[in-house]
Order: structure tokens, then C-alpha cells, then sequence
């Protein structure tokens, strides 16, 4: 690394600060996302339980009731898919392997 | 114990290497277990390369994986992590000197596959650190989001790479020029986006434990830098997670 030089002056990191938070949009995260079981198709679950675990992917039928993935909140239970099922903010019973 | 698992190991991936002593059935059986070992693991690097393993073909890639696994036994039980080194590789392999881009495509795979496996974070919004009193904000140490990693990419391979990722993109790509790349994974999704410049260094700095002050300092450095381009490119990015106690 270069060798620590003297800071910018303060009001210039103040105004770079300011003039990007006004500059920047919220993004949609995970506040605006909500689970939803049984809408994946095979492989295609999401999941991130930290390091050193995944159980992203891991689902082996379409539509897994016990697999979940990330949808825009509020839209989970709306989503149709085949055959009459339907999206659920928790786990289902159907169509899970074995 | 010890002596007797490197006395197996050893061998396993050295095929001019004696069979080890004590295995019943002599060199067919050994080298049955042997290919086992090798084919898993360029398995394990075909899943994790899978663009670059498009990108040269199946035959290609599994020769290549070949000879790397062959250098490099894993060094940890968890598979995930298989594979680090193998951009570097790469990048000194021979028969594929023309693709320059190559490697530096393996490295955004590889960051893109550890973004997807780092802790899940709530991304810090620029706002809370906006809030913050103007006169403290040079001292300022920020927590690097868990997944945010950053890459300096050449020869196009960031063009190249999203070219295979995103399914909207199609048409020709154009397999030149350099771009500075965040990954990050604010939620389940892995996202790169190309950082304006300078703002490579100012993470980087700060992702060590430097100041606000310093990060911008060194920064500053680089021609066309931008401390306000950099930060808004870093904050909608979701590179940190949190402001550090002082």
C-alpha cells in the first residue's frame, strides 16, 4: 500500500459525503423481499445460511414445497404456478423429494 | 496415522508414484481410486468455472483442469473452496495464450462464487453515514459487506463475463478493455458493476481498517478520481455493512 499520506480536508469528505447520499437511490434489499416456499424450479432454490453452508440450488423437484427463493414482498402468495399451486410465505408439504 | 495418509495421498495424484503399501489388489485398483480422486476434482472446478469452461470448450477445460488439479491437491476438506489459484494458472497455461481474457474471467467467477457463499448483511445505506458530524467523518472506518469484493479486469473479461451471465445481453463482445468490478451479493443475487475510477482503491483501503481520510488520500492518487462518483458507485453497490466503533 502507498504510504499513508496526509487526509483530504475534512469539508471536502463532507461534501463528497453529502453529495452522495443525495445522489444515490435506495436500492430494493432484502427489506422490500420476502421468502417464498414452493415456487423454485429444481436447482434453482435460493438460500445463504453464511459461511461454509449453502443450501442454494439443492432443491431436486420443480415447485419444492420446502424450498424457498427471494420475490418482491407482498407478491409471494399471488404467484400461480402449474397444476393449481400456489406461492406460500411457509414451507409446504408438496412436492418434495424421495 | 499421519505418516500412513500422506504415504496414500501422495500417490494419488502422482501417477508415476509406487502404489502405497498396505493396498490390497495391487496398481488396477489403486489407479481406479486414483482417476476417482482426479475426476472428482476437476468436477468440482468445472462447477465452479462454468463460464470459462464455455468458453474453451468441455475438452479443453477438462484437460486443463486436468493438469491443475494434478499440481495442486486440495488444501482444505471443503470443496467450495477447491479451485483458488486455478485464474492464475490459467492465466501461465500455454495453450491458451491467445484468450487473454481468460483469466481474469476465471477471477470474477471465482469472487462471484465467494460473494455467493459470504454471510448474508444488510448493506449499509450512505445515508447513516451522511448523518454523521461532518467533522468526524475523515476518521471514519467503514466494515466491508461480508460478500463485496473488488477486481481490476483487463482484455474485456468483465464485457465477457456478463455477456454469459445475463441473458438480456446479446450480440457481439468485444474482448478488450480494462474495468474496475464490485461484486457484491446485497441478497440472494450476485451483482458485479464497474466502479468509476479510483473507487477500487478507496474500497480496498478501507477494507483494510483505513480511515475515510487515508482511503480517499490514496485514491486521490489515481488520475480522474472522484470521491463523490466513487462513493455513490460503492454505496448503491452495497459494498460495506456497517460504520466501525471507533
Amino acid at each position: 500500500m502507498p504510504s499513508l499520506k496526509t487526509p483530504l480536508s475534512a469539508a471536502l469528505i463532507a461534501a463528497a459525503v453529502v453529495g452522495a447520499a443525495a445522489a444515490t437511490i435506495p436500492s430494493a434489499h432484502a427489506a422490500e423481499k420476502e421468502k417464498c416456499f414452493g415456487i423454485a424450479l429444481s436447482g434453482q432454490n435460493d438460500c445463504a445460511a453464511g459461511p461454509g453452508t449453502t443450501c442454494a440450488g439443492t432443491s431436486t423437484r420443480d415447485y419444492q414445497g420446502n424450498a424457498w427463493k427471494l420475490v418482491p414482498a407482498g407478491t409471494c402468495t399471488t404467484i400461480e404456478l402449474p397444476e393449481g399451486r400456489m406461492g406460500s410465505l411457509e414451507p409446504l408439504t408438496r412436492d418434495l423429494p424421495g | 496415522m499421519r505418516d500412513y495418509s500422506a504415504d496414500f495421498a501422495v500417490p494419488l495424484l502422482d501417477p508415476g508414484a509406487a502404489v502405497p503399501p498396505g493396498v490390497v489388489g495391487g496398481t488396477r485398483r489403486f489407479g481406479v481410486y486414483r482417476n476417482n480422486v482426479v475426476v472428482g476434482l476437476v468436477e468440482a472446478l468445472a462447477d465452479a468455472y462454468p463460464i470459462v469452461r464455455t468458453l474453451v470448450g468441455e475438452e479443453f477445460f477438462r484437460a486443463a483442469a486436468r493438469l491443475f488439479v494434478l499440481d495442486n491437491p486440495p488444501k482444505s476438506p471443503v470443496m467450495l473452496d477447491y479451485g483458488v489459484g486455478f485464474a492464475e494458472f490459467l492465466e501461465d497455461f500455454e495453450p491458451a495464450e491467445r484468450l487473454t481474457y481468460l483469466a481474469d474471467v476465471a477471477r470474477i467467477e471465482r469472487a462471484a462464487l465467494d460473494a455467493y457463499h459470504a454471510a448474508d448483511a444488510e448493506p449499509l445505506a450512505i445515508a447513516t453515514l451522511a448523518a454523521i458530524d461532518p467533522d468526524r467523518l475523515e476518521a471514519v472506518r467503514l466494515v466491508p459487506h461480508p460478500a463485496a469484493r473488488v477486481l481490476a479486469t483487463r482484455h474485456g473479461a468483465a464485457a465477457v463475463w456478463r455477456a454469459h451471465t445475463d441473458p438480456g445481453s446479446a450480440g457481439p463482445v468485444r474482448a478488450e478493455g480494462d474495468a474496475d468490478l464490485v461484486i457484491v451479493r446485497p441478497d440472494a443475487d450476485v451483482a458485479a458493476h464497474v466502479l468509476p475510477a479510483g473507487a477500487l482503491i478507496l474500497f480496498a483501503m478501507l477494507a483494510e481498517g483505513n480511515t475515510l481520510g487515508m482511503a480517499a488520500a490514496a485514491a486521490d492518487e489515481v488520475a480522474g478520481f472522484d470521491l463523490q462518483a466513487a462513493l455513490v458507485a460503492l454505496f448503491a453497490a452495497g459494498a460495506f455493512a456497517a460504520i466501525a466503533e471507533t
